[in-house]
């Protein structure tokens, strides 16, 4: 009773199976046991044909005969009609088919003869579906065989049910097949039978399968004297459990105690059941699976019990195998991998976890591919259990290695999932590059959900948006083809969102767009950067104004039409932001090829560019082409196209340390209140499908058209302080500060314990030098000496020129004054000056502080002082939108603390703002009331004046 | 669930379909084309298990298989089965078969496509595992085959 060992199969197998062949050939009638001459003799007839055709040919003329046969008027014998159907069955698996025969397989059923019941039940579980006509004579034939009581024909009925399993065998036998369960006389091979029939029965219609009263029986054939009976059951009881567990409750201490007895129990106490050595390997594996539909046991000693079994058989995986035959071990580790499951699925016992991770850990190195495709399996669920995290995360170079070295695509694919899964802000770079790297020689089966990934994960882990950047263009680079029109639109949608990474974001694409060749991905990503802000870059003599439009349209042949639409929409942006590439850009626009292009989106385009460039001033065109506004934040469009791809649930990113995130990767929702257009982001980035011209929408139109041919005065110097900006930036670092039509201001700043630095842009938006320019900060208040240090600026700023400051700050002590910035300049003759407050505040010196609801509220019991407290009750000023009432507390800098408030409308926070001379600790409380569009902010801090000073900021932030 | 249990040889030829989820004909035919082309494709000694064809149901399914000799034994499961169970039973399964025809091969299987499906039906019902004890399946086909000769002598 061993083997068929893989070697009997092969070699020597291989000549005696040829011998045979030919005596087959010869011989037909050689056919063990019952001797169907006629069927050895057609089937080799089958074997023997030369062509297709002749296949077909020769199962024509069998079908004809056997069709006559049954048609004729001598009635068949039972040995003529089991060979018919045989004949029929052959014919069928070869991919004919068979409109006939039916009613014959029917008869069949009803016959007395074994031989001919089995052979008329066969065919109708191969070739009959849910045809109605029949199913009623059939069931006519299965309810004598049920009342049988011969045990043989009952099977042979049951099985027939659980074959077809159509709503009318459910609606004539679902009552009746739980009696023939639960009954004390029924045989074990019955009870099996029925016990699968009935599953078979609930899954087509659980409706009809009412289990009520026979409820506490069926979860007691869990202690069948029979493994066999077991074995069926249980998959009727873990079904029965997923779909009612409380009903089905009492199931977990019976399977804990069966598990129990087979686990502890020597080999040989099970006899048959023991499979390699190993005990009753299935049913273990199906015991710890039904575990797995419900929580650990509240039973302490049923839990003690199942902990002790887990225990075992991780214990026992460290043992010597009692076999070298892998079906020793592949049973084993069956039972192994299960136990593994439910230990992750409880995810309550650290000690196990870790134990579960070291072992899957070996696996990872095992010499047998299908372990460590299973390891790297189950180590995807570990690793977003908080327990092992860190512990998956140990394994990072084994599973690199395996996504490099791995000579099968499936477990490769397991290890770029895995890797994504223990992506955490500790080793995204690592894993993002090495995933990266993997797609330039990936199957091209998973390029584009490999593609997703990184995009998700070089987004979700960002900390520096060059980085970013650099990652999709890459992307794009390596994979141009699997790029998705997502991932594109995304990154568009972040570097209009961050300020910070414009200027770069510009000079990457301008780069990427050199080579020879660059995928079309990487043509619409350039066009619609640059178009926004090839501005930033083009100080540069090497990336000049026409340097960068010289090299986008070089692209534009080879692209096809929404590329080509995009580029010229690029093109009217340049005109705007680079006045001296009119000329040759409305010299492009009036190209026959262009004007008179045969696609009406390109012509259209075409002619209402070169029309707008001529009449429109320059301000009207400013207004018309400004820059995009930032793009509302919603889900991520790549990770639901992930979560469409694989179904929800296969794409749980893990969420352990990137409570900030939301927050900051999308800059804020707040804007100036002179924007007003938001695009949807993923109908149409540009307007592709649009003929409005870009930037504006179709209710400002009217407006903008009156002014398109109403000269703008010259603007007109404000010196008073301006501090519309400064509260813009309360809950953010980056943006624009200022702009008028000369100039424009913009921040980005970082700040790190009471440190800060703040990089100022100043921006000439004319086609005029600026003279004289110099900039001053003054401190007021008491952050007078915190200002570290200011190198001037030069004095000239170039038409179209932008110059950068770097203010470098320090937090001495709280303070509520901001510094002031004064400008001054000369724009042809006339003085400007200008003064702004800078946007420091004290939130901004905050780290965030993660802490329980039982913290929490300790620390606001003990900060009770009333003069600690401050409150402000104020009418909402903005939308009262969670997402954006999040986004601003994140960007406040504290952290925002889930499920700490009881009233989960509320918001709570918590930091510690971070001076020179001491810490300061907040707390904070925001209770919107949406019926009445009201606010009661409260701020508990261990200072005063910190709290007061918070309290008027934000106040005027919601 | 097991959802089809499909035995095809070297050359893809089917020897066995078992669909425990109905499909048309011609759905059927193509489900074991396409799963004979992922499955025959892969090198020796690579792993068993693989995710299952468009026609199948996609990634939701999983290809377990073995090959032996001449033939592939490949088992189209749901996420709820055991990968490493399934090869069990596929071993179990092959060893049967074994046994019934002494020393099993290929042709056995074109021969008696009737007696496999017997045996097959002892072990698995409606995509569910009725039995893995190899010495009970044997025991009840034996007894089958018994009721068959005295038919064919009486009868």
């Amino acid at each position: 009773a061993d083997v068929i060992a893989t070697a009997r199969w092969t070699n020597q197998r291989r000549a005696a199976l040829s011998q045979r062949k030919e005596a087959y050939a010869y011989m037909p009638a050689v056919s063990k046991g019952d001797g169907m001459r006629g069927l050895a003799v057609f089937i080799s007839d089958i074997r023997n044909c030369k062509s297709k055709e002749a296949e077909i040919k020769r199962i024509n003329k069998e079908l004809a005969n056997i069709r006559s046969k049954f048609k004729g008027d001598k009635a068949l014998d039972g040995y003529s009609k089991k060979k018919y159907v045989c004949k029929l069955l052959f014919i069928f698996l070869l991919g004919h088919d068979i409109d006939f025969g039916h009613m014959e397989a029917v008869n069949l059923l009803s016959s007395n003869k074994y031989t001919e019941k089995q052979i008329g039940y066969l065919f109708i579980s191969v070739l009959v579906n849910s045809n109605s006509e029949l199913i009623r004579l059939i069931n006519n034939a299965i309810k004598n065989d049920l009342s049988s009581r011969n045990p043989t024909f009952m099977c042979l009925a049951l099985h027939c049910i659980a074959n077809v399993g159509s709503r009318e065998m459910a609606e004539a036998f679902a009552s009746e097949i739980p009696r023939i369960l639960v009954a004390g006389d029924t045989m074990d091979s019955v009870k099996q039978s029925a016990a699968l029939c009935l599953l078979r029965l609930y899954k087509t219609s659980p409706d009809l399968v009412l289990m009520g009263e026979w409820t506490s029986r069926v979860v007691h054939l869990l202690n069948d004297q029979h493994m066999g009976v077991v074995t069926a059951a249980i998959s009727l009881i873990t079904c029965l459990s997923q779909k009612n567990p409380d009903e089905f409750k009492t199931c977990v201490s019976l399977a804990v105690s069966r598990l129990s007895r087979i686990v502890s129990s020597a080999s040989t106490d099970l006899q048959d059941y023991t499979y390699y050595f190993v005990p009753a390997p299935w049913l273990s594996c199906k015991l710890l699976r039904l575990l797995q539909c419900y929580p650990p046991p509240e039973d302490g000693a049923v839990k003690g019990r199942l902990v002790e079994c887990l225990e075992t058989i991780l214990n026992k995986a460290q043992e010597p195998p009692k076999s070298k035959k892998v079906q020793h071990s592949n049973a084993k580790n069956a039972i192994l991998f299960e136990a593994i499951s439910l230990i992750i699925h409880y995810d309550s016992e650290p000690n196990l976890l870790v134990r579960a991770c070291n072992q899957l850990g070996q696996f990872l190195q095992h010499r047998e591919t299908n372990l460590r495709y299973l390891a790297l399996e189950s180590m995807c669920t570990l690793a977003s259990s908080e327990f092992s995290h860190e512990a998956v995360k140990t394994h990072i170079e084994t599973v690199i290695n395996a996504l490099k070295t791995e000579r099968d695509v499936s477990v490769r694919q397991r290890a770029a999932d895995l890797l994504y899964a223990m992506c955490d802000r500790s080793n995204a770079k690592q894993i993002v590059a090495e995933m990266l790297s993997y797609l330039e020689t990936a199957d091209y089966s998973i390029r584009e959900e490999m593609v997703l990934k990184v995009a998700i994960l070089a987004e979700k882990y960002a900390v520096d948006y060059s980085w970013y950047v650099d990652t999709i263009l890459n992307l794009i680079r390596i994979a141009g083809d699997y790029v998705s029109e997502e991932v594109w639109y995304r990154v568009i949608q972040i570097v209009i969102n961050r300020d910070d990474v414009q200027g770069y974001a510009a000079k990457t694409v301008f780069e990427a767009l050199q080579a020879p060749a660059c995928h079309e991905n990487m043509v619409k990503v350039g066009g619609y950067i640059l178009g926004e802000f090839g501005n930033l870059i083009a100080g540069d003599p090497r990336s000049s104004p026409l340097v960068q439009f010289n090299l986008l349209h070089s692209k534009f042949h080879l692209c096809s039409v929404p590329t080509r639409a995009l580029l010229l929409s690029a093109y009217i942006k340049f005109i705007n932001l680079f006045p001296e590439t009119k000329a040759t850009i409305q010299e492009v626009l009036r190209c026959d090829s262009q004007i008179r292009n045969s696609d009406v989106e390109l012509q259209q385009r075409a002619v209402e560019y070169l029309k707008l460039s001529s009449i429109a001033s320059t301000d009207v065109l400013a207004t018309v082409l400004e820059e995009m506004p930032p793009f509302p934040e919603r889900e991520s469009s790549i990770l639901a196209k992930l979560k469409k791809k694989k179904g929800p649930g296969a794409v749980s990113v893990p969420e352990l340390d990137d409570k900030r995130e939301g927050g900051e990767l999308n800059g804020g929702g707040d804007r100036g209140p002179d924007t007003a257009s938001t695009p949807s982001p993923s109908a149409d980035l540009l307007g592709i499908r649009s003929a409005a011209p870009i930037g504006a929408t179709p209710t400002s139109t009217g407006s903008l058209l009156v002014d398109v041919f109403s000269e703008a005065g010259p603007a007109a110097p404000s010196a008073a302080v301006n501090d519309d900006g400064f509260l813009r930036f309360v809950c953010k670092n980056n943006g624009v500060l200022f702009e008028n039509q000369l100039l424009q201001i913009g921040i980005k700043s970082e700040y790190r314990q009471n440190l800060g630095r703040m990089y100022l842009f100043y921006g000439n938006k004319t086609s005029v030098q600026f003279a004289s320019f110099t900039t001053t900060v003054s401190c007021p208040g008491e952050l007078q000496s915190h200002i570290l240090s200011t190198k001037p600026v030069e004095p000239l700023v170039e038409g179209g020129a932008q110059i950068q400051q770097v203010l470098n700050i320090e937090c001495l002590t709280d303070f509520s004054e901001a510094p002031l910035l004064n400008i001054k300049f000369r724009y042809g003759g006339a003085l400007q000056n200008l003064s702004l407050k800078l946007p420091v505040t004290i939130n901004k010196f905050f780290q965030p502080t993660e802490m329980t609801s039982h913290d929490f509220f300790q620390r606001w019991k003990q900060l009770s002082q009333p003069q600690q407290e401050a409150q402000k009750i104020f009418k909402a000023n903005h939308g009262m939108d969670t997402e954006v009432l999040k986004a601003k507390l994140l960007g406040l800098g504290t952290a925002l603390l889930d499920d700490v408030d009881p009233n989960p409308e509320n918001y709570v926070c918590a930091g510690v703002i971070q001076t020179k001379g001491q810490q300061v600790g907040c707390l904070l409380r925001l209770e919107p009331n949406g019926q009445a569009q009201m606010y009661r902010l409260t701020l508990r801090c261990s200072k005063d004046s910190v709290s007061m000073r918070l309290c008027e900021l934000l106040a005027q932030q919601f | 669930m097991i959802k089809a249990i499909l035995i095809f040889n070297n050359h893809g030829k089917p020897r066995l379909s078992k669909f425990y989820e109905h499909y048309s004909e011609d759905t059927e035919q193509q489900i074991i084309r396409e799963t004979f082309h992922l499955v025959s494709k892969r090198d020796e000694n690579v792993c068993n298990f693989l995710e299952g064809g468009m026609l199948i149901g996609g990634s939701d399914y999983r290809l377990i298989y073995r090959h032996y000799a001449t033939l592939y034994f490949v088992f189209c499961v749901d996420s709820s089965e055991s990968e490493l169970g399934i090869l069990d039973l596929i071993q179990v399964f092959v060893e049967t078969l074994d046994k019934c025809f002494e020393n099993v091969c290929e042709l056995d299987l074109i021969f008696h496509v009737d007696k496999v499906h017997n045996i097959l039906a002892e072990m698995v019902m409606g995509g569910m595992v009725l039995e893995t004890n190899m010495n009970e399946i044997i025991t009840q086909v034996d007894s089958q085959n018994k009721m068959e000769k005295s038919e064919v002598l009486t009868g």
